[in-house]
Order: C-alpha cells, then sequence, then structure tokens
C-alpha cells in the first residue's frame, strides 16, 4: 500500500436533515480524504455536523436525514447506494466505528469474550480456539489483562470499557476507523490512557482513523491533520502543525484562541456566538455573523476552498487572489 | 475577625450502608470544610474528577441532600434547622447555575416563566413594569434582551443562550454566592468565555462570590482566585489556584496536570502513563491516603492514616506525608 | 422562513411522512383507537335522534322479533327485538353510552385520587410514602370483582353513578403508583431543582411543573382505565349485580343469559352486546398503546432525533 494513497475519499457531500419546518442542511459540499495510516481530526461546535460526515461515512445516517449528494470512495469504490447486504460487508471490514459513549454501549449481560466473539463471527467463519485467541490477542493490543476475557462490562472501569470497544473496532482489519468523541466523558488521566492506547493501535495495525472531537488539545496531541467544520460546511483542513501554528480561517483562529491554557494565565477572549438557523443559512460565507473580518464581498457565496499550503486548505475569501 | 456568611465545616456524606441495606457505606465526601466571606468576592474552584464529591458538596450546599456528619452555616444557622423564612433568605443569597443549562428549563414554558418564579415567590417586584424592568437589566448584565428571547421556548435558543438566561436569573436575586456546577462542560468551547467573563464581572463589579464547581483545569486556572482540589470525597491540596497549577505538591495534582492535553503538536505527551490494575485501582484506601493505590510516591505511612493538611507555602496547604 | 424554500417538490412525499414523524401526538395507532372511540360515543349522542330510546324499555315492542335482513324480520326493529319486549337497536343506543359513562366516571376519580396521592408519596417521601404505598399495594392485590361482587349482593346499586363510585374504589392504585414513580425520576430533574431554587411552594411545583410533563402517561393510564372499569362494570351487571333500570351493555348481556338466548339461537340478542365490548375495547387499547408510545419515545423504535 503507498503511503499516499488516499484510502478514503469524501467527495462533495451533502447530507440533509428533513423536518417539517424546513431541511436542514447538516453536510454542504463536504470534501475529505484520509490517508494510509493517518489520523484526521474532524472538529466543530455541537452541531456543526461533524458527527452527521461520519455517519454518512458509515451510510448511517438515519432518517429524516438523507445523503442528497455526494461521493464517498473507499480505496475507489462509491459505496454510497450500496445495498444493505453489500454495506454490510463494507462495515467493520473496511470501516468500524467507536461510537460516542461506546462504552455505554456494550451489552451488560454478556461476558467480554461473548461480546467480541460474536462481532467476529458474524462476519467470518472461524473456529471456537482461533476465536478464542484472537479475543485474547486483541486485548492484549488494546493493554487490557487476559482475565478480562471472562469479566462482564460492570466489572470494568470506563477507561477499560472504552479500550475493549477500541479492541471490537480493531478486530476485523478494518482499513479505517472512525472514532466519535472516543475519551468524551473520562477522566482526564484515564482519557490520557485511552489517547495512548488508540495511537498505539493505530501505529501497529497502520490503520487510518477519523477522530471526531471539540478539545482541541487533544486533537493537537493526536491527529496528523485537522478538518474544522462549521455549521455544516469545512472551513479549513490541514496539517496539525500549521492548523496550531497558523490557523487561517478565522473561525480556526478563534477556535484555537479559546482554549484555555494551564501554562499560562491570560484574559479571556470573548466573542459573540450565534449560529445561523441550519434550515436557512444566509447567502455568502456560513461564518458571516460571527466573523470579526466580514466584509460585503463576504456575502455573496461560500468562498470555495482554496490551497494556502502544503495540503492545507482554507474556505476564506481573505486568502483568494485578488 | 470577619465571621463567614457560609461556612462548611467538616461536612461528610456517607450514602447507603443503613441498617437494612446490604451495601457497603459510600463515604462521597469527607470532611470538607470552606469559609466564603461577604467582604472579599472570590470564584473558588471545587475541582474534582467523576466520584469525587463534587456535585454532592454542591447539593448539600443548596439543601438537596442533608450532611452525615459536620454541618453548613449561614450567617451562624445551620442549613438543616432553618424555618421557612430563614430558608427563603438562604435561597435568595446562595443560588446556583447548573451544568446542563437544557435540563434546567421546564419543557413545557416559555423562558420567561424561569424569571416569573422568581419575582413572584421571592416577590421581587411591585409591580409587572418593575419586573420587566429589572429582568431586562439582569439580561443585559449577559448581554441579552428581553425582547428577543422571553417569548421563546429553550430549545429555540443555543446552549450559550440558555446558560446566560441562567447566570441572569441568579443574579437578579442579587446574591451572595452563586454555586456554578460545572457552568461550561456543555457550553461551546468558543462560547465558554463569554460565560467565564460574566462570572469575573460579577465577582468584580456586583461582589458576587462563586463557588465554580469543575473538573476542567484550565478554565479553573484562568478565573478562579481560590482552588480545592477532591479526590474521592478528600480534599488533597487546597489554596491559591495560581499555586496549585504552576506547582502542584500532591502527586494526585501533578498526575491531573499533566495529563491535561496541551494544545500544542509540537509539545506531545511524554507517552507511556501507566494505571495500576483494576484491582488495585478498586481497591478503595478507606484509613489512610485515598490516592495509595495509583501513587507512584507511595510509602507505608500513607495506610495508615489520612495525611493531615501541611501548608507548604502561604496559600497553600496539600495533605500529603511528602511534605510533612 | 419557508419550506418551500429549502424543499424540492418532488421531494414533499418524505418530508409528508416526517411530520408524522415529528409531532409525537400524530401517533396511529392513538389516532385509530381515538376514532374508534368517537365514532362509538357518536353513535350514543346522536342514536337518540334517529331513533326512540323509549324502545329501550320492557314491553316497548313485540318480543322475540329477528332482525330485518332475516325471515320474519321487520324494518320497524332493524335489530330485533328481544324476549322482554325490548328494542335491540334502542337498547345499544342506551347501553353504549350508558356503559361508556361508569368508565369515565370510575376512571376519572381513580385518576385524580392516583394524582393526589401518588404526588404526596413521591414528593413527600418518607412516612407519607410508606403509608400510601402499602395502601395502594395492598388495594392492588385484592381481587376487585370478586369483593365487588360481594358489595353488590348486600347493596342494590340505584344508578349507575353510585356503581362508578365502587369501582372507583379500585381504580385509584394504577394511577398512584404511575404518579409516584414518575414524581420520583422528575423530582431529580434540573427544572425541578431550578423550581426549588426559586421558592415555588411544593404543591405548586407538583401541579405547575411536574403534572404537565407527565400528561402522556397519565392519559394512557387513564384509557387503560376506562376500559378497566367498563370491564369490571359489565361484570356486575351481566351476574346481574348491577342497577336494574337502566339497559346498560352489561344488562343486556345479563338479559340474554337469563332468558338462555344462547340456547335459543337468537345472536342477535347476545352478539351485539359483546361485539360493541369488542370494539370499545379495542378503541382504547389502541388509544393507551398509542400513548405509551408517546410518552415514551423509546417504544417509538426511534431516538430522539439527536446526534
Amino acid at each position: 500500500m503507498a503511503a499516499n494513497e488516499k484510502i478514503l475519499e469524501v467527495l462533495d457531500l451533502h447530507v440533509q436533515y428533513f423536518t417539517p419546518r424546513g431541511a436542514v442542511k447538516a453536510a454542504n459540499a463536504v470534501n475529505l480524504y484520509v490517508k494510509a495510516g493517518e489520523i484526521v481530526g474532524l472538529v466543530g461546535e455541537s452541531g456543526c455536523g461533524k458527527t452527521t460526515v461520519a455517519m454518512a461515512i458509515l451510510q448511517m445516517v438515519q432518517p429524516p436525514g438523507r445523503i442528497v449528494k455526494g461521493e464517498i470512495r473507499i480505496n475507489g469504490h462509491n459505496i454510497v447506494n450500496l445495498s444493505e447486504a453489500e454495506l454490510r460487508k463494507v462495515r467493520w471490514r473496511e470501516l468500524a466505528l467507536i461510537p460516542q459513549g461506546a462504552m455505554n454501549s456494550l451489552n451488560p449481560v454478556l461476558r467480554i469474550r461473548e461480546q467480541m466473539g460474536d462481532a467476529i463471527q458474524a462476519h467470518e467463519a472461524i473456529s471456537a480456539r482461533d476465536l478464542k485467541a484472537r479475543v485474547l490477542s486483541l486485548l492484549n493490543d488494546v493493554g487490557l489483562p487476559e482475565r478480562v476475557y471472562n469479566m462482564y462490562p460492570h466489572e470494568l472501569s470506563g477507561g477499560m470499557k472504552q479500550r475493549v470497544c477500541i479492541a471490537m473496532a480493531v478486530a476485523l482489519n478494518p482499513a479505517i476507523i472512525i472514532a466519535d468523541e472516543p475519551t468524551s466523558a473520562l477522566d482526564v488521566v484515564v482519557q490520557r490512557v485511552v489517547a495512548q492506547t488508540l495511537l498505539d493501535v493505530k501505529k501497529r495495525l497502520g490503520v487510518s482513523m477519523i477522530m471526531i472531537g471539540h478539545d482541541m488539545g487533544l486533537q493537537a496531541q493526536m491527529v496528523d491533520r485537522v478538518a474544522v467544520m462549521y455549521a455544516g460546511n469545512m472551513v479549513e483542513v490541514g496539517p496539525v502543525e500549521s492548523i496550531f501554528a497558523q490557523p487561517l480561517h478565522p473561525y480556526t483562529q478563534l477556535l484555537i484562541e479559546s482554549i484555555p491554557s494551564i501554562r499560562e494565565r491570560k484574559p479571556l477572549k470573548v466573542t459573540e456566538g450565534l449560529t445561523h438557523d441550519l434550515r436557512n443559512p444566509p447567502t455568502g460565507c456560513c461564518f458571516q455573523f460571527r466573523c470579526p473580518r466580514v466584509e460585503p464581498r463576504c456575502l455573496q457565496a461560500q468562498p470555495a476552498m482554496i490551497e494556502a499550503g502544503p495540503e492545507h486548505l482554507v474556505s476564506c475569501i481573505h486568502y483568494q487572489a485578488r | 475577625m470577619e465571621q463567614p456568611i457560609l461556612s462548611i465545616q467538616n461536612a461528610t456524606k456517607i450514602f447507603g450502608g443503613g441498617f437494612l441495606s446490604s451495601s457497603k457505606p459510600i463515604v462521597a465526601l469527607d470532611r470538607f470544610s470552606l469559609d466564603v466571606y461577604e467582604s472579599q468576592s472570590k470564584i473558588i474552584t471545587i475541582a474534582g474528577e467523576s466520584g469525587s464529591g463534587k456535585t454532592t458538596l454542591a447539593n448539600m450546599i443548596l439543601g438537596f441532600t442533608p450532611c452525615t456528619e459536620g454541618k453548613i452555616t449561614f450567617n451562624g444557622i445551620d442549613l438543616n434547622q432553618m424555618n421557612g423564612e430563614q430558608r427563603s433568605f438562604y435561597r435568595q443569597e446562595v443560588q446556583a447555575i447548573f451544568q446542563d443549562p437544557y435540563e434546567v428549563y421546564n419543557p413545557f414554558f416559555r423562558v420567561a416563566h424561569i424569571f416569573d418564579m422568581i419575582t413572584r415567590h421571592f416577590k421581587l417586584a411591585r409591580s409587572k413594569k418593575e419586573a420587566q424592568e429589572l429582568i431586562e437589566e439582569a439580561l443585559n448584565l449577559v448581554g441579552m434582551r428581553g425582547g428577543e428571547i422571553l417569548e421563546k421556548y429553550p430549545h429555540q435558543l443555543s446552549g450559550g443562550q440558555r446558560q446566560r438566561v441562567m447566570v441572569a436569573r441568579a443574579y437578579m436575586l442579587r446574591p451572595k454566592l452563586i454555586v456554578a456546577d460545572e457552568p461550561v462542560s456543555a457550553v461551546d468551547a468558543s462560547l465558554r468565555a463569554m460565560i467565564l467573563d460574566i462570572m469575573l464581572r460579577l465577582r468584580d463589579t456586583r461582589h458576587i462570590s462563586f463557588l465554580y464547581i469543575t473538573h476542567d483545569l484550565s478554565t479553573a486556572y484562568q478565573i478562579s482566585d481560590l482552588m480545592y482540589v477532591l479526590f474521592q470525597g478528600t480534599t488533597v491540596e487546597r489554596g491559591n489556584t495560581a499555586k496549585i497549577i504552576e506547582d502542584p505538591r500532591h502527586p494526585y495534582v501533578q498526575e491531573l496536570i499533566d495529563s491535561i492535553p496541551v494544545p500544542n503538536p509540537k509539545i506531545k505527551w511524554n507517552m507511556n502513563i501507566k494505571l495500576p490494575s483494576e484491582e488495585v485501582m478498586r481497591m478503595k484506601n478507606t484509613v489512610g491516603c485515598r490516592f495509595y493505590p495509583r501513587c507512584p510516591k507511595r510509602m507505608d505511612a500513607c495506610t495508615k492514616a489520612f495525611p493531615p493538611m501541611v501548608k507548604v507555602s502561604e496559600e497553600h496547604e496539600v495533605a500529603c506525608y511528602l511534605y510533612q | 422562513m419557508t419550506v418551500e424554500e429549502t424543499v424540492d417538490p418532488k421531494e414533499s412525499p418524505a418530508t409528508r411522512r416526517v411530520n408524522v414523524w415529528d409531532s409525537p401526538w400524530l401517533n396511529t395507532k392513538f389516532l385509530v383507537g381515538g376514532s374508534i372511540i368517537v365514532v362509538v360515543i357518536l353513535f350514543g349522542l346522536l342514536g337518540p335522534f334517529f331513533w326512540n330510546t323509549e324502545l329501550a324499555y320492557t314491553a316497548s315492542s313485540p318480543t322475540n322479533l329477528p332482525p330485518m335482513w332475516m325471515a320474519k324480520g321487520s324494518p320497524e326493529h332493524p335489530l330485533g327485538t328481544e324476549s322482554n319486549g325490548r328494542d335491540m337497536l334502542a337498547s345499544l343506543i342506551v347501553g353504549i353510552p350508558a356503559s361508556l359513562r361508569v368508565g369515565v366516571l370510575a376512571a376519572t376519580l381513580g385518576m385524580g385520587i392516583g394524582v393526589l396521592l401518588g404526588s404526596l408519596a413521591g414528593y413527600l417521601g418518607g412516612w407519607w410514602d410508606h403509608v400510601i404505598r402499602t395502601i395502594s399495594d395492598s388495594v392492588l392485590i385484592i381481587p376487585s370483582l370478586a369483593v365487588l361482587i360481594a358489595i353488590a349482593s348486600y347493596v342494590q346499586f340505584p344508578d349507575t353513578t353510585m356503581l362508578a363510585l365502587v369501582l372507583a374504589m379500585f381504580a385509584w392504585p394504577g394511577p398512584t403508583r404511575l404518579v409516584r414513580s414518575q414524581v420520583l425520576t422528575l423530582r431529580e430533574r434540573g427544572y425541578i431543582r431550578m423550581a426549588l431554587l426559586s421558592n415555588v411552594p411544593p404543591l405548586e411545583i407538583m401541579f405547575v411543573e411536574m403534572v404537565p410533563n407527565m400528561l402522556p402517561w397519565l392519559a394512557a393510564s387513564f384509557t387503560g382505565n376506562i376500559s378497566g372499569a367498563i370491564l369490571g362494570a359489565t361484570g356486575l351487571e351481566a351476574l346481574g349485580l348491577g342497577p336494574t333500570r337502566v339497559p346498560s351493555l352489561g344488562m343486556i348481556i345479563n338479559y340474554a343469559m337469563t332468558s338462555s338466548a344462547l340456547v335459543r339461537g337468537m345472536v342477535w340478542w347476545w352478539l351485539p352486546p359483546i361485539l360493541a365490548l369488542i370494539i370499545i375495547f379495542t378503541g382504547f387499547f389502541l388509544m393507551t398503546v398509542g400513548l405509551d408510545e408517546i410518552a415514551n419515545p423509546r417504544l417509538r423504535g426511534y431516538g430522539n432525533g439527536g446526534k
């Protein structure tokens, strides 16, 4: 597999939720790719569409939502409009999900060995002995001791359950793992242990990841590239170093400035923040209501993504050549 | 010496373990003490992770749960022995903001209902017009206008707006103290600063103290004056916020601060923190230091008795035998 | 904001379906059940304008006439008559509302007592809770029909109101338990805490803050209780223990039984009241299930729409 091969490509994705009071445009013309062995962070505030994009990649958008337009390619094959049977093969084998609050999704009456075994057996024929060896090696991969094999979820702490979910996600060697806030609701020390586990697994298995999150600190620690979403639009994508060193889009700048520091005390940066109704977006840039640099020409159309540096794309009129 | 308005003395809360219950008692909060003075308005952080007892403390101060041992007094009157009038006065003087700014709205009513309740039951205004003015003033303080939000339903406001309305509501009562239980945890990162800034302004211009209950040491560092760090119900370090964050002494606080992800991709975690096995983690040390099972610097003395508070510098105390 | 702006015309079927999903009150089961009950009520309400209800009393008509579509049937008594000279159509027009009335009355009373006691038990807790729970649990395990029969054989009920009152004695423990558990969960809610911090007195918290949020649960319990009370009343009447002057559905069954309608092949006598009961029960059952789904989104088979 070539290092720069694009495992996953999202092309011009539009997702809308059809409510009685109009269609909620949860994702507009989103473009994103993930290369082999890379972690892409997907950030933005709640309701910005990051989970919607993840669900669309997995073809799991819940009604009344629907993919209106766009393609999702895995290893070059478009999976939008595949039949449910074909999709089942793609999910888990190619794509795995660590859902938000995954640790609470474990079945309380099944032992860990049964939960993990069932997930594997549902997708491949495997002998009982091989299955046990496989589950044990997966537990080992995520740094859990062997005795977890026979335990029930309630006997495990939150961090351990989260690691079981990671083990289940990698069980079928997927090409891409989508992790939706994999460490939220965990204590900060445990969060660090789980984050470490994820990085470790990624390195060992060479799997690619999309990590959804809102904690910019965690993103800085974990991901290779960051994709910033605002109100259903992708506003900036770039390598993590350049996003943190030189954020271009005013919204990204705001996000980075508003990270509370534990290193120095500084005055708070206060901004008004009212996002428009996603059913009725304004003409022009999606960030116009909150942008400190808004100009009349911003109100004409959503700016196209332009390349501002190597792999660094931004959707802001201020970086367009006049 | 000035008497504290709110004084928490050895407040302890034990759940379960009644003589009919089969479960072992759980000490949610162990001998917590804190004084709040009227003359100096301060933001006091109660920091801790899940299970640290910080929410139990908030519930005790707000009168939702009684202390098992110890007491909380307000102007010298025990919270559990207040008569109706005293309680009503206490409610006006000690208010609260909660974590989830959606949960605190009754979905059945418009936003104005929040203000109607307090104007009626605390008799804040003699006329409708006076009430309107009070509400408008409180809303203006948090950067909102009544006409825009009062007639809306809570779900029509954004998370940040809902929380600001709650701050305005608390402010309208002109309290001495606001218990803010994770007020910004459910608010988007880019809007947190606004809520925190309002808290700072209320402290400085209206002399309202805050008990800022949070798991987030970074925001606490930015806004608070004093800090109490809790671990499994016990106070492990307390004092000046900056001193604790910049020079943490307790091994737990050190581990905590060290684990906060640095928002700089160039400074990566110094990897491989190891937590002890689950059995060790679950083994609650109920006699000595609660952190003993996880502590990298544990000693035999730690299991014998709970370490007393030691003063390590001015306004900085730590409960750890390392500094004895 | 206009919908036209955002929704393509060819997508409107999807939007219409979404509409139904969006308002929980537009639950199919609830609507179908509700329509059935409305039709039944209209039958009772409008019937007297189209048919002479005096014919529901003894000796007002010729005896033992079959329905009009059978041999010897007559259009003057379209559903036939029975052995005591009652017209069946008139009996149903009078009997259906009589039975419904007993059910609604008993359920309303039971509900009222339940809301009051349940809120007290859940809200005040402690001693109140213990006493109320003990009594309601005890009443719940008493076989109500047996006790009713015992009572009814001593006291002859003068009218349906009296019957409803006695039935209500057994209709309150269910709502009491329901309201108590609801109050217990609501009490931990943020908005109830806010009300407490706003110095709102307990009664106002119960009835202004809590009860509106319990409406779907209360409604589901209410419709369920109506069927229960109708069943109880019909049972007593069929045994001949009900008020004898009013021809309720149970009374018709009782007369049919005592006059051996079954053996004599007088299907038009015993079947119509049973059919009416089945229709009524089906209607209330569907309403109850629908209301349950409305109150409990998880039963609706999709989430809250959150992400």
